[in-house]
């Protein structure tokens, strides 16, 4: 049996060999620069053939707009550069399978009209854009209906001021299993866009530092993101209109500000939190009108508001987080919970565990009366700490009276998780 | 003035009360640092404790302090010194005093254990607000002469500023929600110097993004160094308003 | 000496100076007297500038004494009830006073030797016994020579050998001419002292005089019987 798969596997070895070598001859390689054999990426482009690679070497290249029509695969050795001349979109990718990398776009066109990207993929499936440095673009890397295209280890900065002035970093729209991986994007609108795109990865991201959003999408359903780093964005991230996302180790933080989240969840429904960080954001998780929501193992901390649930949520279940040295742990407008909080552990939890099992023996209330007043009525904030707020919510704690009963964590863990 | 000055201070240093009072300061401040692992959490605890126990002993010791001196305020009277002169150094050595006892008490951990930024605006503004009760214990001993009215009159002022006053901001903002009364609110908080200082040690902690509209009114107020300019301009204000009215009534005052 | 021209004082309703004039010179030695209440305090802290008259003025070598703190520095005061701050120590108040002061003056340290206080200058002032707070209180007084003393119940709580060690010195200091101001309760004290009797009732000036003269008058032997002649007289 061993012997046999043994076998197997050297021959798929030994046929992939031969078709690779089979291709590599009818395939060409071109070279562009000022002492090579094309002056220019155009003529380079015009006199290759599908399946031919384009080397572009050290220097800068101001040609226009450049558009990639076969499938070729354009690289750059020394990182070459590609300037728009804050006029022109640098590439254009009209067909399937092109290959981009190591290559610096810079100074792409800034017409808000027909959205210059520095990078822009039309209708076109397996595009693999790799290792490229982008600066000072309107949009960055812009994808539309592309399907089956990885975006990988890009760096991505811009350096706009306003809003209006400033396009996203990695913008896909009405694309499918896409792969985004080990971008970093800075200083864009929003870090990464999406706007019905289906079925992607978004892995190991660092999107810091932006004007609006670090992520952003709606419509974009049964997608993944992991392990990315969101920082100091302007208004945090925000989601919305979406079913079943899957968000794992992703870390939120230092996104503070009158309307900043680290995440805002406006309709979302069917999705799944886990082991994500928010630290020091003004609200860690904003949810609004978002329903079928699993968040656990996630931890909270040192946030204005660690969670905010409006009153039009049901049937989230929160359990096993960790709430730490936020100001509120959770808050809420409604008066009417359905919502299951269980078993997480709260810093400000004050009971005790006499059997020693790690679950505090009385309920915890993690809705303080101070959070309610602060919801109705947000300059009320102006009194945190003071005196006669801490007698409040100490009255409060004895007697609850102004916050929902039915608020409530029935099984406290006592220590804070391992996350 | 600092020859009465400096005996003042040697003689309050020595009192039992404020040797008691830097001991459970310092003793709140090392508990509250120590026990919590949130250096911005404990800073929290320690403003809540601050803001109780600062005045209310600074009121009431230096209440009680001015009563029993009142023999020796005779006495000094009647040297060749100016009224004037008396009542600076006994308010001076008070306040001094008191400052020290807060600066050895919670200071001392502050600058340990926080950020120097922060701790220094909590330390100078701490020390302010000991000057200011001192001085509103001033003015409350001079408007009576009767030793309980007065410590009543301390307590009194010092509930109001700490307790009545917030409650009268909480239902402002409930009775005029509807209206855009942050303005209005600012100009009043300046009106407690208790609210001031918290609001100071809050915005080193960023709380007011959490205020909506008025947390950006509250930034562009006090938020730049301006704001701390005049922050702290009303807080020496009410160190000097209420000492100058009761330095004028000692002036005229029958011993 | 100090001159006091029509000094009436108000305490809400009650007139506790009522229109006082009195001349008070060098070398006497006065007892001011008179029933609780008549005003004996009052008039004592309007000259030590303590209380503010409401009408009239008190003169200190011709000049006003308001507005001024410096006359003050010819006065020696030793206050009835002496209560100093608790844990200043004896030597810490005689040198805050004696910086008050900032006299280059040679110091009269009479008092201080004979009440044997300089073994107790690291005392704390709380821990005195009212007697021993008294001879600071005396010391103070006596301590910068000063042209007018003034002693309200000075010898009230020290007992008899400190008592007889005051007298001689408020004895002497007249002698050296200084004008002495004195109220006490027990007119016994009084007498070998006082020169000049100033009894005071309700505010107001009953009569002025001297010793000699009062003796003499009333055909008695001592201060206390013949103020007793003298008052029944009056009310007769």
């Amino acid at each position: 049996m061993f012997i046999h798969s043994n076998i197997t596997r050297h021959l798929v070895f030994t046929s992939c060999l031969v078709c690779f070598i089979f291709l590599q001859s009818f395939s060409t390689v071109l070279y562009v620069g000022e002492k090579e054999q094309f002056s220019s990426i155009k003529k380079a482009l015009a006199a290759s053939k599908a399946g031919d690679t384009i080397i572009i070497t050290r220097g800068t290249y101001k040609e226009g707009n450049i558009i990639i029509d076969k499938p070729v695969c354009l690289l750059g050795r020394d990182l070459p550069v590609l300037d728009g001349e804050l006029k022109y979109e640098i590439l254009s990718v009209k067909s399937d399978s092109v290959v981009i990398k190591g290559l610096q776009l810079q100074n792409s066109g800034r017409a808000a009209m027909n959205d210059p990207g520095a990078i822009k993929i039309y209708d076109a499936s397996h595009i693999r854009i790799e290792d490229n440095r982008l600066q000072n673009n309107y949009f960055g890397i812009f994808l539309q209906y592309a399907t089956h295209c990885i975006i990988r280890n890009n760096t991505i900065k811009a350096s706009q001021k306003e809003e209006h002035q400033s396009g996203n970093g990695i913008h896909c729209w009405k694309s499918d299993s896409l792969q985004i991986i080990g971008n970093r994007i800075y200083g864009h609108r929003d870090g990464i866009y999406f706007e019905f795109v289906t079925h992607s990865v978004i892995w190991r991201n660092i999107a810091h530092f932006n004007l609006r959003y670090g992520l952003h999408f709606m419509f974009s359903h049964q997608n993944a993101y992991i392990t990315n780093y969101f920082k100091g964005n302007g208004a945090g991230v925000a989601v919305m209109f979406t079913k079943k996302v899957i968000m794992i180790n992703n870390t939120f933080e230092e996104n503070w500000g009158d309307a900043a989240y680290g995440v805002l969840f406006k309709e979302l429904s069917d999705c799944y939190l886990s082991g994500n960080r928010f630290y020091r954001n003004t609200t860690g998780i904003f949810f609004d009108g978002s329903n079928r929501i699993t968040a656990e193992h996630n931890t909270f901390q040192a946030n204005g508001w660690g969670m905010r649930i409006q009153a039009n949520c049901m049937d989230n279940k929160i359990s096993r987080n960790n709430f730490m040295g936020n100001i509120f742990d959770v808050a809420t407008n409604g008066t009417l919970t359905l919502n299951e909080f269980s078993e997480n552990y709260w810093d400000k939890y004050e009971g005790y565990d006499l059997n020693k099992d790690k679950t505090g023996d009385v309920p915890f209330h993690p809705l303080s009366l101070f959070s309610v007043i602060v919801e109705r009525n947000p300059p009320a904030m102006l009194l945190y700490r003071s005196f006669m707020v801490s007698l409040m919510d100490k009255s409060e704690k004895i007697l609850p009276s102004l916050t929902p009963e039915t608020f409530v964590d029935k099984k406290p863990h006592m220590v804070p998780y391992d996350i | 003035m600092r020859r009465i000055l400096k005996y003042v201070i040697l003689d309050i240093i020595k009192n039992k009360t404020v040797i008691a009072y830097t001991i459970m300061l310092s003793l709140f401040s090392w508990g509250t640092f120590a026990l919590e692992d949130n250096a911005s959490k404990s800073l929290l605890s320690l403003l809540n404790i601050v803001l109780l126990i600062v005045p209310l002993m600074s009121v009431l010791f230096a209440t009680i302090y001015v009563y029993n001196s009142s023999e020796f305020i005779e006495l000094l009277v009647s040297q060749p010194v100016k009224r004037s002169k008396i009542w600076n150094a006994l308010f001076t050595g008070l306040s001094i005093s008191l400052i020290i006892a807060y600066v050895a008490g919670v200071g001392v951990p502050l600058l340990l254990f926080s950020d120097t930024g922060t701790a220094l605006i909590m330390i100078a503004a701490g020390s302010l607000l000991s000057a200011i009760f001192v001085a509103i214990a001033f003015l409350s001993s001079i408007l009576t002469r009767d030793k309980a009215k007065g410590i009543g009159i301390s307590i009194m002022l010092w509930l109001y500023f700490s307790l009545l006053f917030d409650g009268l901001v909480l239902f402002l903002f409930f009775q005029f929600s509807d209206y855009p009364i942050e303005k209005i609110v600012v100009v009043l908080s300046a009106l407690s110097p208790v609210d001031l200082f918290r609001i100071l040690v809050l915005l080193q902690l960023d709380i007011s993004d959490m205020m909506g509209y008025a947390g950006a009114v509250f930034e562009k107020f006090f938020g730049n160094q301006w704001g701390l300019l005049i922050s702290f301009s009303l807080l020496v204000l009410w160190i000097i308003v209420p000492f100058y009215l009761s330095l004028k009534k000692f002036k005229k005052q029958n011993l | 000496m100090i001159t006091i021209k029509n000094i009436s004082k108000r305490f809400g309703k009650l007139l506790a100076l009522d229109n006082l004039n009195l001349q008070l010179h060098q070398g006497e030695c006065i007892a001011l007297i008179g029933p609780n209440g008549c005003g004996k305090t009052t008039l004592i802290k309007s000259i030590l500038g303590m209380v503010l008259p409401n009408e009239g003025s008190i003169l200190f070598n011709e000049k006003d004494i308001r507005n001024d703190n410096e006359y003050r520095r010819n006065i020696g005061y030793m206050p009835q009830i002496g209560r100093y701050p608790e844990n200043m120590t004896v030597g810490q108040v005689i040198d805050m006073i004696k910086g008050i002061r900032n006299s280059n003056e040679q110091t009269d340290e009479e008092l201080y030797t004979q009440f044997e206080i300089g073994k107790m200058l690291h005392k704390k002032m709380r821990t005195l016994s009212g007697g021993t707070t008294q001879k600071v209180s005396a010391i103070l007084a006596f301590m910068f020579s000063p042209q007018v003393l003034i002693l309200d119940e000075p010898t009230a709580g020290l007992d008899p050998i400190a008592s007889e060690i005051l007298k001689n010195k408020i004895i002497r200091a007249k002698s050296k001419g200084c004008l002495i101001l004195i109220t006490s309760h027990l007119l016994s004290e009084l007498e070998g002292i006082a020169s000049q009797i100033i009894y005071m009732q309700d505010g107001k000036l009953i009569f002025h005089q001297d010793v000699k003269a009062l003796k003499t008058a009333t055909g008695q032997d001592t201060i206390a019987k013949s103020i007793v002649q003298l008052l029944k007289r009056d009310r007769a």
